[in-house]
């Protein structure tokens, strides 16, 4: 029997001990109706052999092609030891550290996960994480309402320049308790959030301002007058950040004369592959004067009965298990084994390795850039500095063009009519430290390959 | 059984009044409440200058066991918050009648109050709940 | 087991690094288009350790966990069964890792087959007509279905409703679900054998009822026998029945939520289908629905055309709750799930609830025969149960914590204590199948030793654990003095 460990032996001597005559009879508190007649649509067991095979086969069904993609989930080297240790069961099979004592490699774990990413963001406090970059906007979100106590409007402003997946799972997530979300407009020209777009909102009841650095279109926002705007009219500032490019960007903390209130982001690019979305983990971060209205597990150092030291989940009072209907957030969990694989990561990567990555990103996707730009039809839409991601504008439809490119092993990016049919054909483009001089150069022949079968609009 | 001084009302969430010379109310929560509560870790006064309404939450008393909401017995503007809170939360358990006390409110004239209960009375609703 | 790790920093020497996993410096010129006043000035606190440095710090940190590859966990409600090994092996295939989320449909064939086979299990195992995968964890396929709920409600223009009922004894998570969703929750109580009261559900409901958020069999270990009743009234009144999965384990294969009634349920696919804990996540709370709450699911869901898959997402469910993730949730958690239930097969699901429930009665059977209380006797135990230590808390002064803490010495995981709260002094233990008749008895026989200790040398008890890397820690003074990251200047 699969993952059942009892002979009949052991079988018979438990029901003896029961004091029944058949497992059967263990059900007999349930009305006999209810009881499963079949479960005829699912299919016969298969042992680990062939479940290998299956597998194997499915996973070659989806081939491995050259990835351009990014728009939120971005494709990074992955040292060894990562996966290696964080797949331990020490790790992968234990629960919530609710028991502290037989929980201390988790919680240390979390302790210098807080601390690497509080760093990182400039801040003073983390939480554990929640569950991706998305519902951590969400979370942030219902985190500004209950520390903006000066304001009662619970309306956020959002650009449109954060990713749009991001805006719509706010407002799923917290709509439902009356936040209010408002999109503030681009600049057509330089695809950022300018000013100007907060000005109707000058004298109104304003609790939170959402920045993305760099933004969904890759480019960088001007955080320092956006910061300084809000904080000026008693509005909150959370900032949506990437971790990889806060090796080289000014953290959120800094931004501004006083810095952000609450940074977030998707933690993903720090030692997560992309597995189709998922699991990633969420980050979020925040003044310690707002440490209170958190939502989320915080693991604090204290000492035991001995005066040694050790780590505990703390400020527990806050969480669902205690509080019920009036706590910070329904969330349990944190995403534990992708913290420990970020911890992990950026232990390897140290702030030089970080670094060069970014760096080293932001340079495979210019030579991209530049690559691309000189075929005909092909232009950048933005002017001004982006980091590691950009929007090529087309002069013809971008799914056609993608699909030919896709049929050759190479996913060219994103296409943008969905989201931004504004921007006419549009195309997100990004590369990063995983591509070589031989990739960009394949896919820039690839396009304009392509290019020439798909005709100009 | 817990403290239950006989100058001061009280309500049946286990907050404590003190009408001060002056004729604004001090407030608080009782030893029973304190008690049950555990060693305090953290306690949230409201500022002075802020409208409270008599049976709304005004403030928060944290342990690590549990988090609870102190209700405004009466209606009015806090006058003070216990500033000393802010770094030792512990005067809640150790002095919950004098220096722990929360905020003062000055009662707005004809708001609304809580029903308020004698020392006696409050004595037999502790009783009831087990103290 | 081990003691104390250095905290990493402490192993960090300036300049050392594992310079091998980075890329090739690009030099300054590479990023001069970013200008200097976005640029960050001052380096983050990393750690700077070789690789094998890190790899021996994180092993060693790995070696203070308890956890099921190590250690019987028989935490009430978590259902801390064996994560196989192939699970993990085959949803970590190269092309999987690799695979983009927007990815187009062409390049994901293999893995779309996979979330539409596990969607279609789900709903036969479940008896629900539809089922949507992206959900994170239990809370959030719990807030994606009391989110429904309310959507459906409002599509039908009845505004009123907006009242979630639980029985006092449901999990936190509940009725903090029920205020994100914007509702609130009123409480009924569960009779002395441990079912709803029917009287107190009559008299709750009304036109401004929602729904019933219920868990069965409950929290309290015992199943809820007249949950036809329960869903009667609850449907009479026009709100809606909500299944909390959280004890899916214990019926599996056996009786299905759809069949009792249930409009909405959620799945913890890391209980029931045994993906793993992880440490306190990632989870999946895959949701089910029957056919009316359908339109409402939120995206995307896997659908089929002929022999392709593809995602279904805003144009075609515009009814949609929306999305509740960046992406479609915990894609490799999924894929962990649907190996596991492919590996069981039709025969093996049902023999998930019969051995969950064999081994909670026999381990049951022996704690009473050792002198344990059960705080419902007369009651078949489900997957689990609870014990109460009433008497040696109020005799000995001896507590379920203490008995907790002295179990870690032993070398068994604590059972979850002090929930649900309903019962005082409460020890709530879940075997799950996984484990063999061994392990229950030498578990068993530890609970009477500590009983013995208590009788006998109750500061050994209440003192413990002693053998543990820490000794119980001082949790007033972590949330006081809030030590929540590391500073280099406050060590010697």
């Amino acid at each position: 029997m699969a993952f059942i460990p009892h002979t009949p032996a052991d079988v018979e001597a438990m029901l003896a001990a029961i004091g029944v005559a058949s497992i059967e009879e263990l059900f007999d508190e349930i009305p006999a109706t209810l009881r499963v007649k079949s479960l005829a649509g699912v299919p016969d067991e298969l042992n680990e052999m062939e479940i290998g095979r299956l597998m194997t086969e499915r996973a070659r069904t989806d081939g491995h092609p050259s990835c351009f993609i990014g728009a939120g989930a971005y494709e990074h080297h992955i040292p060894a030891a990562v996966w290696a240790i964080t797949t331990r069961g020490e790790f992968y099979s234990a629960y919530t550290p609710y028991q502290a004592e037989a929980s201390q490699g988790t919680l240390q774990v979390i302790y210098e996960y807080q601390t690497m990413i509080a760093s990182l963001t400039g801040l003073q406090v983390s939480n554990a994480s929640v569950y991706d970059g998305a519902s951590a906007v969400a979370e942030a979100s219902l985190m500004a309402v209950r520390a903006n106590r000066k304001s009662k409007s619970q309306r956020i402003l959002v650009p449109t320049t954060v990713h749009p997946h991001y805006r719509k799972v706010a407002v799923a997530t917290a709509g439902n308790q009356g936040l209010r979300f408002e999109e503030v407009p681009y600049s057509p020209d330089e695809g950022v959030t300018p000013l100007a777009a907060l000005s109707k909102y000058e004298n109104e009841d304003v609790t939170a301002l959402v920045i993305q650095q760099p933004n969904f279109f890759g480019r960088l926002e001007d955080v320092d007058a956006l910061t300084d705007w809000a904080h000026a009219r008693g509005v909150l500032v959370i900032a949506v950040v990437n971790p990889t490019s806060l090796a080289l960007l000014k953290p959120p903390g800094q931004w501004g004369a006083k810095g952000a209130d609450i940074a977030v982001g998707e933690g993903q690019p720090l030692g997560v592959p992309l597995s189709s979305g998922g699991p990633y983990f969420g980050f979020m971060t925040t003044r310690l004067e707002y440490v209170r209205q958190m939502p989320g597990r915080i693991v604090g150092r204290t000492v035991d009965l001995n005066g040694r030291e050790g780590f505990s989940l703390t400020l527990q009072a806050r969480e669902q298990h205690i509080r019920r209907a009036k706590a910070t957030s329904n969330i349990c969990t944190n995403q534990g084994l992708l913290v420990t694989a970020a911890t992990i990561y950026m232990s390897l990567m140290g702030p030089q390795g970080l670094e060069r990555t970014a760096a080293a990103s932001h340079a495979r996707t210019r030579e991209l850039v530049t690559g691309i730009a000189r075929l005909k039809g092909v232009r950048p839409a933005f002017q001004g500095p982006c980091f590691h991601e950009t929007v090529m504008l087309f002069d013809r439809p971008v799914a056609p063009v993608l699909k030919a490119l896709a049929s050759r092993g190479i996913l060219g990016g994103l296409d943008l009519a969905e989201h931004y049919p504004e921007l006419g054909p549009a195309l997100l483009v990004c590369a990063t430290e995983t591509k070589t001089p031989a990739d960009i150069e394949a896919y820039t022949t690839a396009l304009g390959e392509v290019m020439q079968s798909v005709r100009a609009a | 059984m817990s403290k239950v001084p006989a100058d001061l009302k009280y309500t049946k969430t286990h907050e404590w009044l003190r009408t001060l010379p002056d004729g604004s109310i001090e407030i608080g929560i009782t030893d029973h409440a304190q008690h049950a509560l555990g060693d305090l870790v953290f306690v949230e006064v409201p500022e002075a200058g802020r409208a409270v309404k008599a049976g709304e939450p005004c403030a928060v008393v944290e342990s690590v066991k549990a988090a609870s909401d102190v209700y405004a017995p009466v209606t009015g503007e806090v006058t003070a918050g216990n500033p000393r809170l802010a770094s030792e939360p512990e005067a809640v358990n150790t002095d919950a009648y004098g220096g722990g006390w929360l905020m003062r409110v000055r009662p707005t004239p004809g708001g609304a109050t809580a029903a308020l209960m004698s020392p006696a009375e409050y004595e037999k609703l502790q009783q009831e709940e087990g103290d | 087991m081990r003691t104390r790790e250095k905290v990493i920093f402490e192993h960090s020497h300036p300049g050392r690094g594992a310079a091998d996993q980075w890329p090739h410096d690009p030099g300054s010129a590479a990023i001069a288009d970013i200008p200097q006043k976005l640029r960050r000035t001052q380096r983050p606190l990393l750690p700077e350790v070789g690789e094998l440095e890190a790899v021996r710090h994180f092993t060693r940190l790995s070696q203070l966990n308890f956890s099921i590859d190590t250690h019987f966990y028989p935490l009430g409600s978590c259902t801390m069964k064996y994560n196989p090994k192939a699970c993990n092996q085959y949803a970590m295939l190269p092309e999987f890792l690799a695979r983009h989320p927007l990815g187009p449909e062409s390049h994901g064939q293999g893995f779309l087959a996979c979330m539409h086979e596990l969607q279609e299990m789900l709903k036969e195992v479940t008896g629900m007509q539809a089922v949507a995968l992206s959900p994170m964890a239990g809370a959030h396929g719990e807030f994606a279905g009391v989110a429904m709920i309310r959507a459906f409600h409002r599509s039908r223009g009845d505004l009123a409703r907006n009242e979630i009922i639980v029985p006092e004894a449901a999990h936190g998570t509940n009725p903090a679900t029920a205020t994100m969703c914007g509702c609130v929750v009123r409480e009924i109580p569960v009779d002395a054998a441990g079912d709803v009261d029917l009287a107190a559900l009559e008299a709750a409901v009304g036109p401004n009822t929602a729904g019933i958020m219920l868990t069965n069999p409950s929290t309290l270990g015992v199943f809820e026998r007249r949950i036809e009743q329960v869903a009667r009234i609850v449907h009479a009144a026009g709100g809606l029945l909500y299944y909390d999965g959280a004890n899916l384990n214990a019926i599996l294969g056996k009786v299905r939520p759809g069949d009792m009634g249930f409009d909405v349920i959620h799945m913890n696919l890391h209980k029931t289908f045994s993906t793993p804990h992880g440490g306190g996540g990632p989870g999946a709370g895959a949701v089910g629905v029957s056919a009316r709450l359908e339109p409402f699911l939120p995206i995307p869901i896997v659908g089929r055309e002929g022999e392709r898959y593809r995602w279904l997402a805003e144009r075609d469910r515009p009814q949609s709750i929306g999305r509740l993730s960046a992406f479609m949730g915990n894609a490799g958690v999924l894929l962990r799930a649907y190996i596991y239930m492919r590996m069981l097969g039709r025969e093996g699901m049902s023999r998930v609830g019969e051995y969950a429930t064999l081994n909670a009665n026999y381990l049951l059977a022996l704690l009473k025969e050792r002198g344990f209380d059960a705080a419902y006797p007369s009651r078949r135990a489900s997957h689990e149960f609870i014990i109460t230590l009433k008497k040696q808390a109020r005799d000995l002064e001896v507590t379920a914590m203490d008995f907790a803490k002295r179990l870690l010495d032993y070398g068994f995981h604590a059972p979850t204590t002090y929930f649900p709260l309903l019962v005082p002094e409460c020890l709530l233990i879940e075997p799950t199948e996984t484990e063999g008749k061994d392990t229950l008895d030498a578990f068993v026989a530890a609970m009477s030793q500590i009983q013995t200790e208590a009788e006998q040398e109750p500061e050994r008890v209440t003192s413990a654990p002693h053998t543990m890397p820490v000794r119980r820690l001082d949790d007033v003074r972590a949330a006081k003095q809030l030590d929540l990251t590391w500073k280099p200047t406050a060590q010697s």
